[in-house]
């Protein structure tokens, strides 16, 4: 069972859960509250539902050997245009109005995927920094949208995407699992997801074999953008406001971070949607942890560092053999040319 | 022709650059105008905002002469500005330091000019304390002090203990340090007043919210909530229904800054008592520059005035508040 890949990620997010349990002993206790389910695991659930959306395109950006840094900023620019046109609109609470909002956000996210992927796909700038540009002018942008001040909204159905609930599940969740679930079956049902690795894994080899790498590169992160913008509508719903400054700060390492720790390669050609969506729900319930446990905000930062290079530790290979070589009674002693055989052979596999 | 209208040009500037430096050489100028050079962060918040909109309409009022410059949140455009103050020759300098540090040689340029420098708002972090005249600003301390007493007058009388939670403000940034320790200094005299939770918020409200929540999760019970800043506490008092509890009376709650929205939920009653930070420091500041031109002394840390706001004050002062 530890040989499937998805085996790590869910033990560390299982012990995180049961430690928390120790310091709490209500931690896995879901009750029903206001008419909605009302727990921590909960709470991990819709707070970590923006996160897993931008880790999910960065997860397929990745797997083409890119990376989108922008994404953080793309969150502050959807935030910011639905706040914007909900709040200068003569009726904020409508319907159609926040329809319109949620589709001015994307159509813009859609453009800035588009400049991404073009700027990697057809000019052949490097990823990071292709997309370093909107990281960095696009807080501007957003901040521009809301003039640099907070904006607050009051809307009932905009409020429903990110701080609402639907059957008592919160509505978050409930989009992201479509999301992740449609995603899933878009790249693994079909061919999509093998070409995605294959332009990552090898690109001279997938043009060899005619793969169109162009169309797949701009498609991925105009991908990460969408799932970028509705992680903004999510963050900026939930608050019922706009901040340009603030909203999905540092967003994009996190994303990056729970990519990683899922199983991906940032070299590219690899990529699971399973161990993105695990390696999320990790950082946010570390995060949730740390306000629950008490542990001081000073050392918040150290604490995540050890628990992070523990989880990375545990994950790779390399590591665990070199502890079990070093535990004789739970291995049978080899003769050392044995012992290397057996390593080349792992290694090769 | 062309050379006509170069030279008309030239003497034209030449004409003005005198008169500029006329007017900065008798203080005052020769229309007895006090020349004000004011060099700001930037427009991050809605707070900073408030701070230049005041200066600018107090420059009016008192009929100073306002050269401003926004540093867009740079340093090196602040110190730009500085030296072209310099140039100008104006009467006093006034700036909100962007960072605390590397100060020393501009100011230095500032002090061989004889130009008298008042800081905003922000402290540098210098030893030579002659580089500046004053420092005109809130006391962050002061407003955490304010917050715990209105809090141990609040339960004066009252037995049991009080469950405190606290979002504190960006780890490290001067306004959380202190707020925490005033706070801490007020209630530490009465031991019924118990801090349970302490963690950061990032004085965003959504990271006050999310903050909030686990609160509710890990401490059974919370009578105060302390917040270092409004926009947490609004994030919190989202968390605090969504819990089933009503914001104000389950669960008190005081805040720091006083901007609109905070005052719209004091109003709505869900926010209990708010200690102002106050950006409208316009008038002071022009008193101060009048008075540093002509060469009084004056105490070399001057406080804003702010004041305390509680539920009944609030709808009332709810249309005049600016930011």
């Amino acid at each position: 069972m530890t040989k499937h890949r998805l085996f790590w990620p869910a033990a560390v997010l299982l012990a995180l859960l049961l430690a928390n349990v120790a310091f709490n002993h209500d931690f896995f206790a879901i009750r029903v509250k206001e008419g909605h389910l009302y727990g921590s695991l909960i709470d991990i659930l819709q707070f970590g539902a923006p996160l897993v959306l931008v880790a999910l395109g960065m997860s397929l950006v990745i797997a083409t050997r890119g990376i989108d840094l922008s994404v953080g900023s793309t969150v502050a620019i959807s935030g910011a245009l639905a706040c914007e046109h909900i709040a200068t609109s003569a009726s904020p609470a409508a319907l159609s109005t926040v329809l319109e909002a949620v589709g001015i956000s994307l159509v813009v996210a859609l453009v800035l995927g588009l400049i991404n992927g073009l700027l990697v796909a057809r000019l052949d700038v490097q990823p990071i920094i292709a997309t370093l540009m909107l990281m960095v002018a696009g807080r501007g942008v957003a901040q521009l949208i809301t003039d640099g001040q907070i904006l607050t909204v009051s809307s009932a159905p905009y409020k429903l995407i990110g701080g609402g609930y639907w059957l008592t599940i919160p509505f978050a969740v409930i989009l992201a699992a479509v999301l992740v679930a449609l995603t899933g079956l878009l790249t693994r049902r079909t061919a999509l997801g093998l070409l995605i690795e294959s332009v990552g894994g090898n690109p001279t080899a997938s043009r060899l074999v005619g793969i169109r790498a162009t169309g797949l590169l701009t498609l991925v992160y105009v991908f990460s953008a969408l799932c970028a913008a509705v992680a903004g509508l999510m963050i900026s719903s939930n608050v019922s406001s706009a901040d340009g400054n603030n909203a999905g700060l540092w967003i994009e390492l996190d994303a990056i971070l729970a990519v990683v720790i899922g199983g991906g390669a940032l070299t590219g050609g690899r990529f699971s949607l399973g161990g993105t969506v695990l390696g999320a729900l990790i950082i946010q319930t570390l995060t949730t942890s740390v306000y629950s446990m008490g542990i001081p905000p000073e050392t918040t930062l150290v604490f995540k560092a050890l628990v992070v290079i523990a989880v990375c530790l545990v994950q790779s290979s390399a590591f665990r053999a070199k502890v079990n070589l070093r535990r004789p009674s739970s291995r049978p002693p080899l003769n050392p040319g044995r012992a290397r055989n057996v390593e080349k052979h792992e290694v090769g596999a | 022709m062309p050379k006509k209208v170069v030279s008309a040009v030239a003497a034209g500037l030449l004409a003005a650059s005198f008169l500029t430096a006329c007017s900065a050489d008798s203080t005052g100028g020769g229309d007895g105008r006090l020349v004000l050079g004011f060099a700001q962060v930037g427009a991050e918040s809605g707070w900073r905002t408030a701070n230049t909109k005041s200066v600018r309409e107090s420059a009016e009022e008192a009929k100073v002469t306002l050269k401003f410059s926004d540093a867009q949140q740079k340093q090196e455009n602040q110190i730009k500005a500085i030296r072209s103050f310099i140039q100008q020759r104006v009467d006093v300098i006034a700036f909100s330091p962007v960072v605390e540090s590397g100060w020393d040689t501009v100011l230095k340029e500032a002090k061989n000019a004889k130009i008298p420098v008042v800081l905003t708002d922000r402290a540098i972090d210098s030893k030579d304390t002659s580089l500046y005249t004053t420092f005109l600003g809130s006391d962050f301390v002061e407003e955490g002090k304010k917050a715990g007493d209105w809090l141990t007058k609040e339960y004066e009388g009252k037995d049991g203990t009080v469950n405190i939670v606290e979002l504190q403000g960006t780890t490290g940034s001067a306004p959380a340090n202190d707020r925490r320790a005033g706070f801490a200094q007020a209630v530490k005299g009465d031991p019924k007043f118990k801090v349970v939770a302490s963690q950061t918020g990032d004085f965003t409200r959504a990271k006050g919210k999310e903050v909030m929540q686990a609160f509710l999760k890990s401490q059974p019970d919370i009578d105060v909530l302390y917040a270092h800043n409004d926009d947490m506490a609004l994030g919190a008092i989202q968390a605090i229904e969504e819990a089933g509890k009503k914001p104000g009376t389950d669960i008190k709650i005081i805040s720091v800054d006083g901007i609109k929205d905070a005052f719209q939920a004091m109003a709505d009653g869900k926010i209990n008592v708010v200690v102002e930070c106050n950006p409208l420091l316009g008038d002071q500041l022009m008193d101060l520059a009048k008075k540093v031109s002509k060469g009084e002394s004056v105490p070399a840390r001057v406080k804003v005035d702010e004041g305390v706001f509680t539920q009944e004050q609030a709808a009332a002062a709810l249309p005049d508040r600016k930011y």
